[in-house]
C-alpha cells in the first residue's frame, strides 16, 4: 500500500513486532521497567535480561499498550538495544528511536517517547538491586515553577504534544502564570525541547 | 484488495444516481444570478434541489438555504447569538446565553468556546450512561435570558438518538430559539420540522451519499436570521457567494434518493447491526457496547475493547480491509480521547480502545461476517502484547 500513514519499517515493526513478552514463554529476566499510564493511552514494560560481567543487555522482551507507532518504536528499541551496555542505553534518545524508524508524524513523537523511558527505568531498577547505587541516574523532574509545582517533565509533555511558543505553553500547563519568576527559566526548557525533540531552534526572549 | 467500508458516519461513498445527476449537470456553468438564459438553466436546477431537499424534512422550499458543510450551517446558526447591538437588525438581547450538551460536534464546541471569549454565557449539558442529554440538567440550565439551543438529533460516534422533541419544548417554553445539527439524522431517520417545530436544523450532503462540501440549514419562516458570510444577495440574503451548482444538485438527488430507500434499509441494516452486535459479545470477552441499541440508531455500532487501543485496532483492521473509526486519543492528532465517551464516563481502560462502526446502504451481511471473522483474532493479538491486559485467557 502506497498511502500508508507511517514509514514501511514503522509498517514492518507494527504488523510484525519483535521481543513481545508472552506470558506462555516463561521469558527469564534480571530487571523490568514501567512507563506511561493508561489513562494517557500508552503504557509499556520492558524486561531486560543482563550479562553481570560485562553490564551488557543479552536479550529482551517487552509488552505495550499504544498505537501503532508506540509499538513500532518499542519493537525497533528491542532490537536496537541487544548487545549494547546499559550506560550506552541509557542515552539511547527518542531522536535516535525515531531516525531508526525513518521518522514519525510530528503528533506521534509523544508516542516513541516510552520506550527509553521504559529502559531507563527498567535499568536504574537493576543498578538498585545489584548494590550499584552509585550507578543509579537521577530521572526525577525538577520543578520550574514553584507556584504551581510545574515540572520540566510536563513542559516536555507539552512541547511533545503541540506547544511551540510560550503562550501555547501556558495554555497548556499554565507555567509562570502566577508570580511569574521562572517565566526565563520555563522559556529555556521550551526552547531545550523543541530542539530536542523537532530539532526547532528559537532565540529565547523575555 | 476489496475495501469494506463500515465508516459511513464520517462520510459515504456518492450514490450511482447522484454521480449521474452531477454528470448530467456538469456542462451547466451559467452563474444562477444571471438574468440570461443560462443563469436560468442554472437557477432551475437550484431551485429544484432546493425543493427536494425541502419535501425530504416536510418544510417549504424558501425555508431551505444551502451551504457549504453542516459545519458552516452550525456556524451560521451559533453566531446568532452573539449578534445585538442597536444597529443590528437582529435586535437580540445584549445579554443572551447559549446552551448546548457536552457531545456535540466540534464545530458546536468550539464556536461556543469562542463566543465565550466574546462574553455569551454558554452552559453545557452533560449526557447520561447511554449517551443521552440529561433533559432535567437542561430544564435547569435553560432561562429566561437563553436566546439558543442547541442539541444534536443523532450523535455521529454512539449514533445515540436525542430527545430533541422534549428539549425543543423546554427552550420554546422559556421563549428561547431551538437548533438541532441533524447531520447524522436526516436521511436515516425520519424527520418532520412542522411537527417537531424546530427552528434550525442543519443537514450535510456527504453523510447521505451526496458530495462533500455542500449542506443546508433549513430556518423556520420568520426565525431571526443574520448572514455568517456577507455582502451577496444569494440565498434570499442568507448567504453570499456563487451558489455551488453541481453540489446542489447533488444533494437534491442525494434527499429525493434518501426518500425511497430509507425504510427499508433502515430495517435492513437494523438486522446487520444486531448480528454484528451478537457476533462481538459471543466471540470476544471484556468488551464494553458504547452503543445502546434501545436508543442508537441502527446503522451505528461503537464498542470498547479491554487492553487494546484503538489506533492500532483500526490499523490491523484496515491492513485486512475493513474501514472503521476510533475515539482514541492517538489517532484524533490531539492526543485527547473522544469526548464523548468521556462525558459517557466510560471506564478509563475502556476509553482509549473504542471503535466506531458505522454501516450504510452498500453494507452486507457477508461483510458483517468478515469483521466477525477476523476482529476476534485482531484483538488478541493485540491483547497479547498489552501491559493492561493478562495476556491470553
Amino acid at each position: 500500500m502506497s498511502s500508508w500513514l507511517y514509514t514501511d519499517k514503522v509498517k514492518d515493526h507494527f504488523m510484525n513486532p519483535r521481543n513481545i513478552m508472552f506470558d506462555d514463554e516463561d521469558f527469564e529476566y534480571d530487571a523490568e521497567g514501567k512507563t506511561g499510564n493508561i489513562k494517557c493511552g500508552d503504557e509499556m514494560i520492558f524486561y531486560l535480561k543482563i550479562n553481570p560481567d560485562s553490564l551488557t543487555i543479552t536479550d529482551c522482551r517487552w509488552k505495550t499498550f499504544g498505537c501503532a507507532s508506540a509499538i513500532a518504536s518499542t519493537s525497533v528499541l528491542s532490537e536496537m538495544i541487544k548487545g549494547m551496555t546499559l550506560e550506552d542505553v541509557f542515552n539511547i534518545s527518542n531522536v535516535d528511536i525515531m531516525n531508526e524508524l525513518g521518522g514519525l508524524p510530528d503528533n506521534k513523537v509523544h508516542c516513541s517517547v516510552l520506550g527509553d523511558k521504559a529502559l531507563q527505568e527498567a535499568i536504574n531498577n537493576y543498578y538498585r538491586g545489584h548494590g550499584m547505587e552509585d550507578k543509579v541516574h537521577n530521572t526525577e523532574s525538577r520543578i520550574v515553577c514553584e507556584c504551581l509545582n510545574i515540572s520540566e517533565e510536563e513542559i516536555e509533555h507539552a512541547v511533545l504534544e503541540g506547544a511551540r511558543n510560550y503562550y501555547q505553553l501556558q495554555e497548556m500547563t499554565k507555567v509562570g502564570t502566577s508570580c511569574g519568576k521562572c517565566s526565563d527559566d520555563a522559556r529555556e526548557r521550551l526552547s531545550f525541547y523543541l530542539d530536542k525533540h523537532f530539532g526547532i531552534k528559537v532565540s529565547i526572549q523575555s | 484488495m476489496q475495501r469494506i467500508y463500515l465508516d459511513h458516519n464520517a462520510t459515504t461513498p456518492i450514490h450511482p444516481e447522484v454521480k449521474k445527476a452531477i454528470i448530467d449537470s456538469i456542462d451547466i456553468f451559467g452563474n444562477p444570478s444571471s438574468l440570461h438564459e443560462d443563469g436560468r438553466i442554472a437557477r432551475i436546477l437550484i431551485e429544484t434541489a432546493r425543493e427536494k431537499v425541502a419535501e425530504l424534512i416536510n418544510a417549504d422550499p424558501e425555508e431551505i438555504m444551502f451551504v457549504g458543510s453542516g459545519s458552516e450551517a452550525n456556524n451560521t446558526v451559533l453566531s446568532l447569538v452573539s449578534c445585538s447591538g442597536a444597529r443590528c437588525s437582529l435586535h437580540a438581547p445584549a445579554e443572551s446565553d447559549l446552551v448546548i450538551s457536552t457531545i456535540e460536534h466540534p464545530c458546536i464546541l468550539e464556536t461556543s468556546k469562542c463566543l465565550e471569549n466574546r462574553g455569551t454565557r454558554v452552559k453545557r449539558i452533560g449526557v447520561d450512561k447511554r449517551g443521552i442529554v440529561r433533559m432535567d440538567d437542561l430544564e435547569q440550565a435553560v432561562t429566561e435570558s437563553t436566546s439558543l439551543v442547541s442539541i444534536m438529533m443523532v450523535n455521529n460516534e454512539t449514533g445515540s438518538i436525542q430527545d430533541v422533541e422534549r428539549a425543543l419544548e423546554i427552550a420554546h417554553k422559556s421563549g428561547a430559539m431551538f437548533h438541532t445539527d441533524a447531520v447524522q439524522a436526516v436521511g436515516k431517520l425520519p424527520v418532520d420540522v412542522k411537527k417537531l417545530d424546530v427552528d434550525f436544523l442543519t443537514i450535510s450532503a456527504h453523510k447521505i451519499y451526496g458530495p462533500k462540501g455542500v449542506g443546508a440549514l433549513y430556518v423556520k419562516k420568520g426565525t431571526p436570521f443574520c448572514p455568517l458570510i456577507r455582502g451577496g444577495h444569494q440565498e434570499m440574503g442568507r448567504r453570499a457567494g456563487t451558489e455551488n451548482t453541481l453540489g446542489i444538485v447533488g444533494l437534491g438527488r442525494a434527499v429525493e434518493l434518501r426518500a425511497i430507500e430509507m425504510e427499508a434499509e433502515s430495517e435492513r441494516l437494523g438486522v446487520l447491526n444486531r448480528i454484528l452486535r451478537e457476533g462481538i459479545d459471543s466471540r470476544i470477552e471484556n468488551i464494553h457496547f458504547n452503543s445502546d441499541p434501545a436508543c442508537c440508531l441502527h446503522s451505528t455500532l461503537n464498542v470498547s475493547f479491554e487492553g487494546v487501543e484503538g489506533e492500532a485496532l483500526l490499523l490491523y483492521l484496515d491492513y485486512e480491509g475493513v474501514e472503521v473509526s476510533t475515539g482514541s486519543a492517538c489517532a484524533s492528532g490531539s492526543l485527547d480521547p473522544s469526548h464523548v465517551l468521556l462525558e459517557m464516563h466510560l471506564p478509563v481502560e475502556f476509553t482509549h480502545g473504542s471503535l466506531r462502526i458505522s454501516m450504510g446502504r452498500s453494507t452486507t451481511r457477508e461483510e458483517i461476517d468478515y469483521v466477525l471473522d477476523i476482529l476476534p483474532g485482531i484483538v488478541n493479538k493485540l491483547r497479547r502484547m498489552s501491559t493492561v491486559y493478562g495476556g491470553e485467557r
